[in-house]
């Protein structure tokens, strides 16, 4: 948790989170992470370390892959963020969720929200990566559970398939 | 063994929806109404009195709820094995985590500074640190000895071995303690009601174990006590008995404040205060022929428990069970210990103590080929155990393995031979030196000995108003796919479709004990007793009529339905009974300790720049027999999960210990690999059933723990030629030892 100092002034900021506009009353340096899951209830956005090294809070602003616990929710003013909750159309799940669920690419779960949003990143930079793109790719992103092959076996199996847009 | 069923196909996860759409709700992910935060005031000091409690400026105390150990209105421990472990420090603390008070408020953000402003004074005593200080007895700090609890197992005549022997190889080999790190910390809600008595819901393991120290803690009934699993983002043995902990501390707080109270643990606390791997220290010597055979071996086999006794008598049962491996030993005798240090507790991770002791025979089987100049391979193969002799324990091998054909395909997949020799070739002119290093060993399935029987699990399978089946266990779901296998078993035993089935959430209140989630027995022993549950649906049904012998999968449900409709709750429950060939002696250590084993050949391929001193592991062949396998997807995810931790305790996880205080305690420098550091890991089955198993299953989630770290020290050894026997095995050791390499002895085999 982030120390904010209870005297200092909340302010109002906007942004769009999975399309919509929001407005949310905050200390300005609050962690986007938390805005995200306590004011917004988006809690599909998971802390695994809280400094940046798991990634398991990953979220996408303006299109760029971000740790959402070392993000001062300010730095989102008037972004574009893009959650886990964002992906899938409705009940059709996204391309990469259903691979994911289809390859075993997640076991416990509280890795894969930010690891999906990690490969969906790296599928809009690089639609049909190789083996050794995606390791590389995905390396921001801590998995305790898979040792990781089924988890890159999904992201590969998307990238054929040319449907990770 | 096909069924043309269910069994055997990869059915998508059941709860795997909500964890891809982020939808899935972890303990951190729930907000009560009027929930308070709470947060743990500990130790700073290994070991000492407590002096003085101040509470210090610069904090409004009046807004927090403290609880102190005069607070708990029952026994102050950790219920487990000998409830040693106190909920609350009083008076003394034993490690320098240890809890000592418990405070709450509406904003979590207000929790790090209170804790800092409360000072406590100390009068400090002498601590200790390692197995060494511990064995020492400088300080007692446990009991008269600082034994925790010591077996010994014995077969054949071990002093007349040495006569007879060839060759006697000694060795030591030691193993760092490791951190499970689950991506989800620990955490938990609870909730008092003076009526109602006390209700938790967190991340666990073992909903009864928490449920057993929430009712000694408050001196509650068993029926005002009620445990909820949320879902579970990893556990690894780390959430087996540390969520007791944290149960009851926020079940306190909930008590005397009224409200719901969440603790949530943050990295750094998780990994500073909970549970790790046992530091171990295994010494060998063996008695050997001159063609290869161990004619016998002593094996002293010691682990560090920290300051209370909490799980270490069961791990230390398991590794010195595991000690002697998938060999015959015409004699040995294993002498196990685990001891105490002012450390904080350490617990199970998976494997148990297995991977420890595993380790050291694993090493030590190709120092003994060093010394009679066979490769790691024929050692090995001179000396498997077969079907029909017997284990360390007398236990017969009934079961068809045949280690030697094991061999020949792990061997075949890896290109094992062809390897070697190109290797030792190459690395002549190289400075990346390239080995390849071979493993065999075993993991018993279940509860150890006499266990399952105490254990005395109960399942259920209802049949619901709309025609569906639910399982009813208490065994969780932490990623490895409890849920999907025990619906899939239910739906093959039954004939019905996969969506047929549900699993209730384990709560106390709904579902029956069907044991903790840990000892790789809830496919084998759980998944059992589901499916004779769901025949007793079945069975009840045919039995009144509703249902002929052959149905569709709508006649099932159309049965069901009738059956709730005229008669209400419909539900079948299985108690275990144990097999009558499985007979074990607690007092002499001896017999069967596990139904069942799974058998596996590993072989890892590592290359060693000398520029950096780094070790990769570019190959990984990971071939076992597990029995049937019920779910391939599932099932290869286990294999390569705990292949990577086996590769991790080996090459890169080392927790830094000063003054038994966890050092490196955060992502940034306890390093776990990553996507970009593991090589494909090829996994392999042989299926050869098993009598004891749902549809012929065995036990595979510890197995993968065992071999990946012996099996990549053995090829760093095959790699450098220098004999590396203590883990994790970092960069700066291999330069350490390469450059004081002439101080190495090489081999220490002693020849007579």
């Amino acid at each position: 948790m982030s120390e904010s100092p209870p005297n200092r002034a909340k302010c109002e900021i906007s942004f769009q989170v999975n399309g919509k506009l929001v407005a949310v009353r905050t200390y300005a340096m609050d962690r986007l992470l938390d805005v995200l899951r306590e004011q917004l209830g988006l809690t599909g956005t998971k802390e695994g370390c809280g400094e940046g090294e798991c990634g398991s809070c990953s979220v996408l602003v303006d299109g760029v892959l971000v740790n959402s616990c070392l993000v001062p929710v300010l730095q989102a003013k008037d972004a574009k963020i893009t959650t886990i909750e964002g992906l899938a159309e409705g009940a059709r799940l996204h391309a990469l969720q259903q691979a994911f669920l289809d390859c075993g690419g997640a076991q416990c779960g509280i890795c894969t929200p930010g690891m999906i949003l990690a490969a969906f990143h790296l599928l809009s930079k690089k639609p049909q990566p190789t083996t050794e793109d995606i390791r590389e790719g995905l390396s921001g992103n801590l998995c305790r559970c898979t040792g990781y092959a089924q988890i890159v076996e999904a992201v590969a199996e998307v990238g054929r398939r040319g449907t990770g847009g | 063994m096909s069924t043309g069923g269910i069994i055997g196909r990869s059915v998508p996860r059941l709860e795997g929806r909500d964890k891809v759409t982020g939808q899935a709700r972890y303990v951190d992910d729930i907000t009560l109404p009027g929930m308070l935060f709470g947060a743990t005031v500990r130790s700073r000091i290994p070991r000492g009195k407590i002096a003085k409690v101040t509470f210090g400026p610069g904090v409004d105390w009046d807004e927090f709820v403290i609880v102190s150990a005069k607070d708990i209105p029952g026994k102050n421990c950790i219920a487990l094995i000998d409830d040693d472990e106190p909920c609350l420090a009083d008076g003394t603390v034993n490690h320098p985590e240890e809890p000592i008070l418990l405070l709450a408020h509406p904003d979590r953000r207000l929790l790090p500074q209170a804790v800092e402003a409360v000072s406590v004074e100390y009068e400090p005593l002498p601590a200790i640190f390692n197995i060494e200080e511990s064995e020492q007895q400088s300080q007692i700090i446990w009991g008269t000895d600082n034994v925790f609890k010591s077996y010994l197992i014995e077969k054949g005549d071990i002093d007349a071995v040495w006569e007879e022997a060839d060759y006697i190889v000694e060795g030591e080999y030691t193993t760092g303690a490791q951190e499970q790190l689950y991506i989800e910390n620990n955490g938990m809600i609870a909730a008092f009601d003076p009526q109602q008595g006390v209700t938790v819901w967190g991340s666990m393991q073992c909903p009864y174990y928490v449920h057993k120290s929430l009712v000694k803690l408050f001196n509650l009934p068993g029926e005002r006590v009620r445990v909820v699993q949320t879902e579970t983002g990893g556990a690894f043995g780390g959430k087996e008995d540390y969520p007791s902990v944290i149960a009851g501390h926020a079940a306190l707080l909930a008590m005397k404040s009224g409200r719901p109270v969440k603790i949530a643990y943050d990295r750094i606390e998780d990994m500073a205060a909970t549970t790790k791997r046992h530091p171990s220290r295994t010494r060998h010597r063996t008695a050997v022929s001159k063609d290869g055979k161990v004619l016998g071996g002593e094996i002293e086999f010691t682990i560090d428990g920290g300051a209370y006794e909490t799980l270490s008598p069961v791990v230390l049962s398991r590794g010195a069970i595991h000690a002697g491996g998938v060999y015959s030993w015409p004699a040995i005798r294993i002498r196990a210990k685990a001891v105490a240090t002012n450390t904080p507790p350490q617990g199970a991770f998976r494997g148990f103590g297995a991977p420890q002791s595993l380790f050291a025979l694993e090493r030590h089987m190709d120092r003994i080929a060093k010394v009679l100049q066979l490769s790691p391979v024929e050692i090995r193969r001179r000396n498997f155990l077969k079907p029909g002799e017997t284990t360390t324990t007398g236990q017969t091998v009934n079961e068809a393995v045949d280690l030697g054909k094991l061999l020949d395909r792990a061997m075949q997949l890896s290109d094992y031979s062809a390897k070697k020799e190109r290797f030792a070739r190459e690395n002549k002119v190289s400075t990346r030196k390239k080995g390849i290093g071979i493993t065999s060993f075993l993991h018993g399935a279940g509860f150890t000995g006499s266990g399952e029987r105490y254990l005395s699990s109960v399942v259920g399978v209802e049949g619901c108003a709309d025609g569906s089946v639910r399982v009813l266990v208490s065994s969780t779901e932490f990623g490895q796919g409890t849920n999907t296998v025990l619906c899939q078993i239910v739906a093959e035993a039954l004939k019905v479709r996969y969506e047929d089935v549900s699993i209730a959430r384990p709560d106390t209140q709904e579902v029956p004990n069907s044991g903790p989630t840990v000892a790789s027995r809830t496919v084998m022993v759980v998944g059992k007793l589901v499916q004779s549950a769901a025949l007793g649906i079945r069975h009840t049904l045919e039995g009144c009529g509703l249902l002929g012998a052959t149905y569709s999968a709508e006649e099932f449900r159309a049965a069901v339905r009738a059956y709730v409709a005229k008669n209400g709750e419909f539900r079948s429950l299985a108690h275990y009974e144990q097999p009558e060939d499985i007979v074990w002696d607690e007092q002499k250590y001896r017999g069967s300790a596990y139904a069942a084993y799974a058998w596996a050949v590993y072989v890892a391929e590592v290359t060693v720049d000398l520029t950096s001193y780094s070790v990769s592991v570019e190959d990984f062949v990971a071939l076992q027999e597990v029995g049937r396998v019920l779910h391939p997807v599932l099932a290869k995810g286990q294999i390569m999960g705990g292949v990577a931790q086996g590769i991790g305790f080996a090459l890169y996880e080392k927790v830094i210990w000063e003054k038994g205080r966890m050092q490196n305690g955060q992502m940034t420098n306890y390093i776990i690999p990553t996507s970009a550091d593991l090589a494909p890991i090829r996994v392999y089955f042989e299926e050869l059933g098993n009598v004891h198993g749902a549809y012929g299953a065995k036990g595979i989630g510890e197995l993968p723990m065992d071999g990946p770290a012996p099996a990549v020290i053995n090829a760093v050894e095959d790699a450098l030629g220098v004999p590396f026997n203590s883990i994790p095995l970092l960069p700066e050791d291999i330069f350490d030892a390469l450059t004081n390499k002439r101080e190495l002895s090489h081999v220490t085999g002693d020849h007579r």
